[in-house]
């Protein structure tokens, strides 16, 4: 029931606390709190090889 | 007094709404809508229109409009209620299509079923359904942490009038559930199913999932005419086998506090302040951003963006800013910067406020 779009996920700052990632067509900035939804998805599509994060600028 | 006399009395003051906070659900009565109050078109899974209530469907091109509706049922104290209306329409459903509205409950609020002991209780979901498709719907019960469900089934027999319904599921002596703030039960009223999940054997009582199992025996599909709609309100889960009349003694800040532990809408429009920033150095201006209340995890962050949406006022001039980035978050607080169009003096202060009607700025924690 949570099948999620993500593309251009990358860590906001060196903190790599924060990912900015579009889901579902919205811009995002997801905290890396395994309880948070979206980052439990971000999780699972890069376990499964279908997401990476790139580092931040 | 006599304890016969007592019990009768406290039976009689539950039947007339007088036991308070027996409500599991939050929002039942669809009065929260901090998102906005209609959306239209939405053919994906999402949080789209009343709090805490999520839209499922992964149908593709099936659509529905969303909104929170004034249509209630006659009598019974309600204000809105959350209707469905298919704006296009996919008449046959396919493989896993799933389609319908569900809630995600946390496991410390669900400490009362005692789930996973001899002790477990049996639990009621009662609610108020309208429709013009008449037939069988189910709504599926699910525990992620123990991977068990359960399903039960009502009808409606008469099209286009309020009835109320009301479910007993059993109480589950396996499948314990955790103490802490995950999704540990979920419902989902079925609006419509494809084959794939609805071509085994009903779960009616509480089992290890099997996905060909969960809605065996919806016969509605709502997608099937851009005729149809589907209303719901009034949604409680209580203790017991019994459905007491809703309980309407929660206010709308007590309900909307209890929403914005998992969605808070920080701004939406122009000229809305933001808080206090300081120039880290002269193209970084750093402010931080506070939840009325403690939220579920740290929520994401979401800044609608567009040229000079934000502006910081500082030193008697301002820098129009596009964006807001996240930076350092908790369940109290972010800590946020602008890099891309701040320019000041390092040291400077200054104010943050929305200068865009289209501005917008949201925190989701959301199961």
């Amino acid at each position: 029931m949570d099948e999620m779009t993500i593309t251009n996920a990358q860590y906001t700052s060196d903190l790599n606390a924060t990912i900015k990632c579009t889901i579902d067509g919205v811009e995002m900035q997801v905290p890396c709190d395994p309880d948070n939804r979206h980052y439990a998805e971000i999780q699972k599509q890069i376990a499964s090889g279908d997401l990476t994060i790139a580092d931040a600028e | 007094m006599s304890r016969a006399r007592e019990f009768a009395d406290l039976a009689g003051s539950a039947d007339a709404g007088g036991i308070t906070g027996r409500n599991i659900v939050i929002n039942g009565a669809m009065q929260v809508a901090q998102r906005a109050t209609s959306a239209s078109a939405k053919s994906s899974a999402g949080f789209h229109v009343v709090d805490r209530f999520k839209f499922i469907n992964n149908t593709s091109t099936g659509a529905v409009d969303i909104e929170q509706s004034t249509t209630v049922p006659a009598g019974q104290g309600f204000g809105y209620s959350l209707k469905v209306s298919t704006s296009t329409a996919k008449a046959t459903l396919t493989g896993t299509n799933e389609f319908g509205i569900q809630q995600r409950i946390e496991g410390q609020n669900l400490q009362v079923l005692n789930h996973g002991t001899s002790s477990a209780s049996k639990a009621t979901l009662s609610f108020w359904v309208r429709s013009n498709k008449t037939g069988t719907y189910v709504v599926w019960f699910y525990k992620e942490g123990s991977n068990r469900n359960i399903q039960r089934q009502f009808t409606i027999s008469s099209a286009d009038t309020w009835e109320k319904k009301a479910l007993t599921i059993d109480g589950d002596t396996s499948g314990s559930i955790a103490n802490d703030n995950s999704n540990e039960l979920e419902f989902f009223i079925v609006l419509g199913t494809g084959p794939d999940r609805s071509s085994g054997t009903a779960p009616t009582a509480w089992e290890t999932l099997d996905n060909a199992d969960r809605y065996v025996g919806q016969t509605v599909n709502i997608l099937d005419s851009t005729s149809n709609t589907f209303y719901l309100t009034g949604v409680q889960l209580e203790i017991g086998e019994k459905a007491t009349p809703f309980d309407h003694s929660e206010s709308y800040g007590e309900t909307l506090a209890k929403c914005q532990r998992y969605y808070f809408k920080f701004l939406e429009g122009s000229t809305k302040e933001i808080g206090v920033a300081w120039y880290y150095t002269a193209a970084h201006a750093s402010f931080m951003l506070r939840y009325p209340t403690t939220m579920r995890a740290t929520p994401t962050g979401i800044d609608t963006t567009g040229t000079g949406y934000y502006t910081i006022y500082r030193n008697g001039g301002s820098d129009a800013i596009n964006s807001i980035t996240f930076e350092n978050g908790s369940t109290e607080q972010y800590s946020a910067y602008n890099n891309s169009e701040a320019s000041g003096t390092a040291g400077q202060a200054g104010l943050v406020r929305s200068t865009n009607a289209s501005a917008k700025v949201e925190f989701d924690a959301e199961l």
